[in-house]
């Protein structure tokens, strides 16, 4: 049952060939079974068989949706009622939060039992989900190497299908990046198409839910029941309800696929360009056409994004400072002594590095060159996309230059970890949506990731795109072997 | 030497919505500690603001009342610094581009009337309070307050005394009470001032500032801009200079004192808050909020004068608050332009006198307009005489009824009867045969104990006019 897809389960559920409380169980067992993954940092089988139970209900009177029973985890960037919401920091360690995300919230609402919380790095900062309180996350192709981050816990849960779709969230590239290392379907829509409310905020201006799943059908089944306007988010996009399965069935003939030649320039790996390469020639065949495009100043996404990143992050980290919830320090003299303690201990080493870079680019008299600058470039980085969006439909390349790298292997130099982001940023930047869907193997046998990208919201075009692949290729399909 | 001081206000003007300016929590007064205090104001992790469409109108009202520039665009911005009682640990405001541009008020002041320009005004969020009493070596901390709307309303440095800073927060202090965007309560710290205060030599650039913060009564405002305008010039006659500083009033010892300098002032970083759009106000918007604002005091002051023939003085004194004005003008309407000035003169003198000694606000008033115009109708029509009517209010004050009412229980009713009072006329003279005479040779005084003794003899309601008529006549 477990290798099943979320729309397989959906339909075993509604013909009642299992219930919801089985599956919950059978997932929970398996959860419980790989806990060397440390995917999951809080679990409780009686909040998720109590949702099962009601699930089971609903499915009896007959008013499911096609989600209703099939669990589903959440990155610990969510807040959650009926578990832990730690955003995988010391800082929140045991916060429990009075109301849930409306992502978790909406998932809910469409029936789906949630399993528990997922390991990230800490405040979805990082690359490697190395930055975590609670430890790192295994890569369940390869248990030496990272599944990627920051949403590593959701990828790993995925890729081992001790949950069969898992929430998390982009900032930079947290979703698609962890995809491609742990090989499978992640995506990020349209800034403003997921809500923000009760999502912890990194930087607020690029943070945007998305889910990871085993294909894009049930990424595309999933939106459905999880995205959509909602006035507790001012920057949620204020537009109808939409289907996104409607263009999955859709031919790939006529589509023009750009391929930005600066994606495959210097740094990137000859076997996870061999992989793309193939992958594009696979959509060729099927009729697609592939065009160049240029993207002349991607490369300027890193430096623009590690000042806004950092910038919103200084200031948004700002409320966690001891005095109403989260970690106290247990020692102090005055108030700016508790503050400072608190903070000191609660953070741990990477959110401390992106407060101070994030202070220093507003200050006085840095903030004109830091900060403004920054915005400009960004700006001229999406104008890029609507240009190139001129000549092609969608956007084909890689999503990170090498496989997974080893555990450990770029903790000591941030630098090199920010570069993981090269290729997801770009489109982080322009808010535009975007994907990472397995397209085969590389060195040492771990996952290639292929990207693709489309225009503002055209999640249904994107996720079309991917699935007409998916149907010709079965690396989707592929599971781990000590998860088989 | 003299000295030129030189005067801007900072004012902060809670306004008056029902809910907090980026959360649905009450703005109510008053209530126990964080009850007013939703997850958006507490901050918890995950919350996230969604403006107030009422703050935004209130800040729109108050720009079209003073003529200024409404942006289309502005901006909100994130003042970033740590306090216990700023949850967020950084304040929402406007900075660089505000919801209110330029704009000016007039003043009145002893040299008659001033125009103060205004350089913007901007929407914000207030801080919660820190509570040091009742905790031994801690502090409380109540968000009740947190997030409540402020408009901060900032003037050019464009007065020149603590009488014209005074004069300037009371016109404004009225103006947006007018206009029903603040509710004016000064205790409750609804209207609060920083004045930024610098001396100068004549025709020299400004001289160094000092901000005396949050004076929440005009007399505070007074005191604690007399005494920094002395401290400085005496400061600088000594020999001394000018530290730009920001300061408090201490209201027991009248003094102000050094709060930080300026080197020790924060770096707020701001930056465009990325959790909320750029406010747009739409063409249309703003003039269905024209169209919905009352008349100004101002443009009503200028009418009633004519409307209503009334002194500079009169429509100045009725025009001191909307609420007086409407009271005024309700009666007006009733009595028409020729009592007008009778229902002034009732209104400013007997009613505002009670009003004022009993601490009661006009809309609170036991006798409404309605009523009033009743009382002051039967002065007109000559019913009653004033000193009459004013046993009248009196009663309608306690609450025993209509001033129609009363006059007919307590039998109060004026005679104008001629034959009635030559009667009574006819009784006085045979008694007072003295006073009479010394009338007659000469005593013009012993002609008012006549009428005295007439009044008296009516028990006050004999209509004085006719009385002064017929004993003239009778004593030839």
């Amino acid at each position: 049952m477990f290798e099943k897809s979320v729309a397989e389960l959906g339909r075993a559920l509604s013909a009642k060939q299992v219930s919801a409380v089985e599956l919950a169980q059978l997932y929970l067992d398996r959860i419980e079974r790989h806990k060397q993954l440390n995917a999951f940092l809080d679990v409780r089988p009686e909040v998720t068989l109590a949702q099962a139970r009601a699930a089971d209900m609903r499915i009896a009177r007959g008013d499911a949706t096609p989600l209703t029973g099939v669990p589903v985890a959440h990155k610990d960037i969510f807040v959650t009622r009926d578990f832990a919401s730690t955003a995988s920091s010391r800082m929140l360690e045991g916060y429990m939060s009075p109301f849930d995300a409306t992502v978790v919230e909406k998932l809910g609402n469409a029936g789906m039992v949630a399993l528990g919380k997922l390991n990230c790095d800490e405040f979805a900062m990082g690359s490697s989900n190395d930055n975590s309180h609670y430890g790192n996350v295994l890569n369940p192709w390869d248990k030496t190497a990272v599944p990627g981050g920051s949403s590593g816990g959701s990828a790993a849960a995925v890729a081992a299908r001790i949950a069969p779709a898992a929430t998390a969230t982009d900032t930079g590239g947290s979703i698609r990046e962890p995809a491609a290392f742990s090989g499978i379907t992640g995506i990020k829509p349209t800034y403003g198409r997921a809500s923000r409310w009760g999502m912890i905020a990194f930087a607020s201006s690029l943070d945007q839910a998305g889910i990871m799943t085993c294909s894009a059908e049930d990424a595309a089944l999933i939106f459905n029941g999880m995205l959509g306007f909602d006035a507790k988010d001012s920057t949620s996009v204020d537009r109808a309800a939409e289907d996104y399965t409607r263009e999955l069935q859709r031919g790939l003939k006529g589509l023009r696929i750009g391929v930005p030649r600066e994606f495959f320039g210097e740094g990137l790996q000859p076997d996870v360009e061999k992989a793309v390469r193939e992958a594009l020639a696979e959509y060729a065949r099927q009729g697609a056409e592939l065009v160049d495009i240029s993207l002349p100043n991607a490369a300027l996404g890193i430096p623009v994004y590690y000042v806004i990143a950092p910038a919103e992050c200084s200031s948004n980290l700002s409320r966690f400072d001891g005095v109403r919830y989260g970690h106290r320090a247990a020692q102090y003299g005055d108030l700016d002594d508790m503050i400072k303690k608190s903070r000191a201990e609660g953070f741990g080493p990477e959110p401390r590095r992106r407060i101070l870079i994030g202070t220093y680019v507003l200050s006085h008299g840095y903030y004109d060159a830091y900060y403004i600058q920054a915005q400009k470039v960004r700006r001229i980085i999406a104008d890029e996309f609507q240009r190139a969006f001129g000549q092609c439909d969608v956007i084909a390349g890689p999503v990170t230059t090498s496989v997974a790298f080893g555990f450990g292997e770029k903790a000591a130099d941030p630098v090199a970890m920010y570069l993981s982001d090269l290729y997801t940023i770009p489109g982080s930047l322009a808010g535009i949506p975007g994907m990472s869907i397995p397209c085969g193997f590389g060195a040492k046998n771990r996952p290639v990731g292929l990207q693709l990208m489309a225009n503002y919201f055209e999640e249904a075009k994107l996720l079309g795109v991917a699935h007409q692949y998916q149907q010709a290729t079965d690396w989707h399909r592929r599971i781990p072997k000590d998860f088989a | 030497m003299n000295w030129e001081v030189v005067i801007g206000l900072e004012t902060h003007t809670q306004l008056s919505t029902q809910s907090k300016i980026f959360s649905d929590a009450s703005t109510a007064f008053g209530a126990a500690p964080n009850t007013q205090a939703s997850v958006v104001d507490v901050a918890l992790p995950g919350s996230l603001p969604v403006l107030n469409k009422g703050a935004v109108e209130r800040a729109i009202r108050f720009g079209l009342a003073v003529g200024a520039t409404i942006n289309r665009r502005s901006i909100f911005a994130r003042k970033n610094y740590f306090y216990p009682d700023l949850p967020k640990g950084y304040q929402i405001s406007q900075y660089e581009l505000p919801v209110v541009l330029g704009g000016s008020l007039s003043i009145q002041t002893k040299d008659g009337e001033k125009i103060v320009r205004l350089t913007r005004a901007h929407l914000e969020e207030d801080a919660g309070k820190s509570l040091h009493e009742d905790f031994h070596g801690m502090s409380g901390i109540d968000l009740n307050r947190a997030g409540t709307p402020l408009l901060e309303i900032v003037s050019e440095p464009d007065m020149h005394s603590a009488d014209e800073a005074v004069a300037y927060a009371k016109a404004l202090h009225s103006l947006v009470r007018w206009i029903d965007i603040c509710d004016g309560n000064m205790q409750e710290g609804s209207f609060r001032c920083d004045a930024n205060v610098s001396v100068r030599r004549p025709g020299a650039p400004l001289g160094t500032r000092r901000e005396i913060k949050n004076l929440n009564s005009f007399r505070f405002l007074q005191q604690a801009i007399e005494y920094e305008i002395k401290w400085q010039i005496e400061t600088l006659e000594d020999g001394g200079k000018i530290q730009q500083a920001t300061v408090l009033f201490d209201p027991d010892k009248g003094e102000t004192r050094m709060m930080r300098t300026k080197e020790d002032a924060h770096d707020y970083r701001y930056f465009p808050d990325p959790d909320l759009l750029p406010l747009e106000i739409s063409e249309q918007w703003k003039e269905e909020i024209r169209g919905r604002m009352p008349e100004l005091p101002d443009e009503m002051r200028g009418r009633i004068r004519t409307e209503y023939d009334l002194t500079e003085y009169d429509a100045k004194v009725l025009t001191q608050s909307r609420e007086i004005a409407s009271y005024f003008e309700t009666i007006a309407k009733k009595l028409g332009r020729v009592h007008a000035k009778l229902a002034a003169n009732w209104v400013m003198g007997e009613l505002s006198g009670r009003l004022n000694r009993e601490e009661v606000e006009i809309a609170e008033s036991p006798i409404q307009a309605d009523a009033f115009a009743g009382l002051v109708q039967r002065v007109a029509d000559g019913t009653i005489s004033g000193k009459i009517a004013k046993e009248v209010f009196d009663a309608m004050w306690a609450g025993e009824g209509s001033a129609d009412e009363i006059i007919e229980r307590r039998g109060l009713k004026q005679i104008s009867d001629s034959g009635a009072i030559e009667k009574i006329v006819d009784q006085v003279i045979a008694a007072n045969a003295q006073q009479v005479a010394d009338y007659r040779s000469g005593k013009e005084k012993a002609f008012n104990s006549l009428v005295g003794q007439v009044m008296k003899a009516s028990q006050g309601k004999a209509n004085p006019a006719q009385v002064n008529g017929i004993l003239k006549k009778k004593l030839g």
